[in-house]
């Protein structure tokens, strides 16, 4: 953990932070004064989301810092999947989804009519909850982004890009001998593993993660878990989790959903260990949920 | 009138010992002891116990009433008639059970025929009496036993669910059976077809002109397949280039782009073209398709007929679009949502999504689905009847006049057909081929369609 929080810096709690204490006023999320994150990559601005009549974010605002991650967390069904998939517009795959507020990627909104999504999704990854490889050879999983989006020149040039994606994935010893095989045919760590090299292919600026790990072992998560850390070096990561341990873990900063309201956001240290709204505390201690 | 009185007895026999076992039942577990079987399970049972016997009665009648009654004629016959040759003999025989039966006689009756037919008829409503007296008596017998039979301890649950398990083994067993019945029947008359004709000259002759039967056996004529199987493969070949792109692009739409709403509506109407009776196709290829062909050849300058492989064709590839599309949209919406996510999240587009994941994920499916559907337009017979042409010549140009196997299967077995030459048996060589390529197909296709099953659960 690198962002630490003195422990007398924590505030009223239950109550908004004032404009003058912490930048802007937005929304009624509570958050740790003082550390609002520099380097903000992805900003998002009173997001709401329904799906058809039925609302399922209400005015989230949210900073998400460059080179770090921040997870998601709260009980099931609180928003925090919507969310993520609305920064990269998985969202314009569901019928009846209505998305308004602002989320700017680099200043950029991507909710602009000029975006173009293609563009966007090249440059915020995702990491499925299910390991979803494609049923093509391993090879043909990783090269399938760089293909579509002609990032590769030559043969040569888009196996370089295969073989760097996979050593970064943490998967390269051991599919080396096997990139010819089917991508199904790998065990579940390694499928999900595979799917963030396929990530990982198209050089994305931002991964998203949705409970990357809901579906794998104890041993294949902390190896996941572990490349998540490295892959904080490179890339902007939001993961989605169930776990409050994993996002100890893994992450620097948390905010923390429930019932389609973002509750309370900060360091991750703080929202763990003296989370201040009553929500999230109940929630830490177990509860709700 | 006598099968509904034995059926209205039986219904009556049976519902008496329902009743019975299940207030016997009943009156035993009022007192107070705990029954082994609810009191429903014991009157299926006394039911049960009560109906086999009287079924098994009847059925020894059905089984051997008719030999009984034409012993019981053969002994009424004449010293003289008894002893004639075997075809004047069956004749006389036929003519006492008509005159019986009551429908009557071609000729004059001979007073020992009607006297013989007489008494025939009473000897037949006496044994029927008999046989129903015996099953009703048989029936209460077993009623009896089995209600002294009702005990707390009787497992009548257990024996009620036993009967009934023969009962569904016996109904899958008649399925499987009529199938196997109908093949083996097929082989033996495509066998004696090829007493007549040698299978080599059927399989690779390649002219089809088989005469008439009425010729007599003599002028045996010419079986090749070849011009047949032409005939339908090339209507099925301009079927499917019908059927399979519009098909596939009706189910890429459907299942990829179509709002719920709208196929919702959509596919039920798709669906509706594989309801149209294939006559109706027929005569829509007859009346409208074929004219409009040959009108715009000539047109252009083509001589097209306006019954022809391509009519057929045509017409035919626009009744399979809905199985190629229904079952095609089927499978691709099999594909799980999580891969068209994946390929969509890297920023492919659907197209690309479309193209390169879900159409390589879902075709082995659809490739059975198109095999299905080739198996459909081979058998098809309505359509190439009408609108073929049927002209059996082996012809490579679409536009000209064929025919296919199913339509000179109906040309063989339609007007007199005696059964004993090669005009009509071949019939059953034709049926045979075509069954075993559908089968092929299928299997085929059932085999593809499984393997693609296997890859996503």
């Amino acid at each position: 953990m690198t962002v630490s929080i003195p422990p007398d810096n924590t505030g009223a709690p239950h109550a908004p932070v004032s404009a003058s204490a912490a930048g802007p006023a937005y929304g009624e999320t509570v958050r740790t004064p003082d550390t609002v994150p520099r380097d903000v990559r992805l900003r998002a601005r009173h997001v709401d989301v329904f799906y058809g009549d039925k609302q399922a974010l209400f005015d989230v605002s949210l900073d998400i810092p460059e080179k770090a991650v921040t997870s998601l967390i709260g009980p099931s069904g609180c928003g925090k999947t919507t969310f993520l998939r609305c920064v990269n517009r998985m969202n314009d795959t569901i019928e009846d989804c209505r998305v308004t507020g602002e989320i700017t990627l680099d200043g950029q909104n991507i909710y602009d009519p000029s975006l173009d999504v293609v563009e966007l999704r090249s440059r915020v990854g995702m990491v499925f909850q299910k390991p979803n490889p494609f049923p093509k050879s391993v090879y043909e999983n990783v090269a399938y982004g760089p293909r579509i989006h002609g990032l590769a020149r030559s043969r040569a040039e888009l196996e370089d890009i295969v073989v760097a994606s996979l050593r970064r994935a943490g998967l390269w010893e051991e599919v080396k001998d096997r990139l010819r095989e089917p991508g199904t045919g790998l065990s579940g760590g390694q499928q999900q593993r595979l799917c963030i090299a396929r990530a990982i292919a198209v050089s994305p600026e931002v991964i998203l993660m949705d409970e990357p790990c809901s579906a794998l072992d104890p041993i294949a998560t902390a190896v996941i878990e572990e490349l998540i850390d490295e892959l904080r070096l490179l890339y902007t990561i939001i993961i989605v989790t169930h776990s409050m341990q994993q996002a100890a873990r893994v992450s620097q900063r948390t905010a923390f959903f429930h019932l389609g309201r973002l509750v309370e956001e900060g360091p991750t240290e703080v929202i763990l260990r003296h989370p201040q709204a009553k929500k999230t505390q109940d929630y830490i201690t177990g509860r709700i949920g | 009138m006598i099968p509904l009185l034995v059926a209205a007895l039986l219904l009556v026999l049976m519902g008496i010992a329902y009743t019975q076992g299940f207030s016997r039942s009943r009156a035993i577990a009022a007192t107070g002891v705990r029954l082994h079987s609810r009191p429903a399970y014991h009157g299926s049972l006394v039911a049960i116990r009560c109906l086999l016997p009287a079924l098994l009665v009847l059925g020894l009648w059905v089984l051997f009433g008719p030999g009984m009654t034409r012993a019981f004629i053969v002994a009424q016959l004449p010293p003289d008639v008894a002893a004639l040759d075997e075809p004047a003999f069956l004749t006389a025989v036929r003519r006492i059970e008509a005159i019986a039966s009551g429908f009557g006689v071609a000729g004059q009756v001979q007073p020992y025929e009607a006297a013989a037919g007489e008494a025939v008829r009473r000897f037949h409503t006496f044994a029927l009496l008999v046989v129903m007296a015996a099953a009703a008596g048989v029936g209460i017998l077993g009623l009896l036993a089995a209600l002294r039979r009702i005990s707390p301890t009787l497992r009548a649950r257990n024996k009620v669910e036993s009967v009934v398990r023969v009962l569904l083994l016996a109904c899958s067993a008649l399925a499987i059976l009529t199938t196997v019945g109908i093949v083996v029947s097929l082989f033996n008359e495509a066998f004696r077809f090829f007493s007549f004709v040698a299978p080599a000259d059927f399989f690779f002759g390649t002219v089809w002109n088989p005469g008439f039967a009425t010729t007599g056996t003599a002028a045996i004529g010419e079986y090749g397949l070849l011009p047949l199987l032409w005939g339908t493969v090339m209507i099925a070949i301009i079927a499917m280039l019908v059927a399979i792109p519009v098909g596939l692009m009706t189910a890429i739409y459907l299942s990829q782009y179509a709002s719920a709403r709208l196929r919702n509506v959509a596919k039920p109407i798709v669906e509706v073209l594989a309801g149209i009776p294939t006559i109706v196709y027929g005569f829509f290829a007859l009346v409208t398709v074929g004219p409009f062909l040959s009108d715009t050849g000539a047109a252009i300058g083509l001589d097209i007929r306006a019954t022809s492989a391509l009519t057929a064709g045509l017409v035919m590839g626009i009744m399979i679009i809905p199985f190629v599309s229904s079952l095609s949209d089927d499978i691709m919406r099999q594909v799980p949502l999580s891969l068209r996510d994946g390929s969509l999240g890297l920023g492919a587009t659907e197209s690309e999504t479309i193209r390169r994941v879900l159409l390589p994920a879902a075709l082995p499916g659809i490739v059975g689905a198109l095999l299905l559907a080739i198996s459909r337009a081979i058998g098809e017979t309505m359509i190439v009847v009408l609108a073929a042409g049927n002209s059996p010549v082996l012809r490579f140009n679409p536009a000209e006049p064929v025919s296919t196997i199913t339509v000179t299967i109906v040309n063989q077995l339609t007007g007199d057909a005696d059964f004993a030459g090669p005009q009509s048996l071949v019939a059953f060589a034709l049926g045979l081929t075509l069954f075993v390529m559908t089968l092929l197909l299928n299997m085929v296709a059932l085999y593809i369609v499984r393997r693609f099953r296997e890859q996503y659960e």
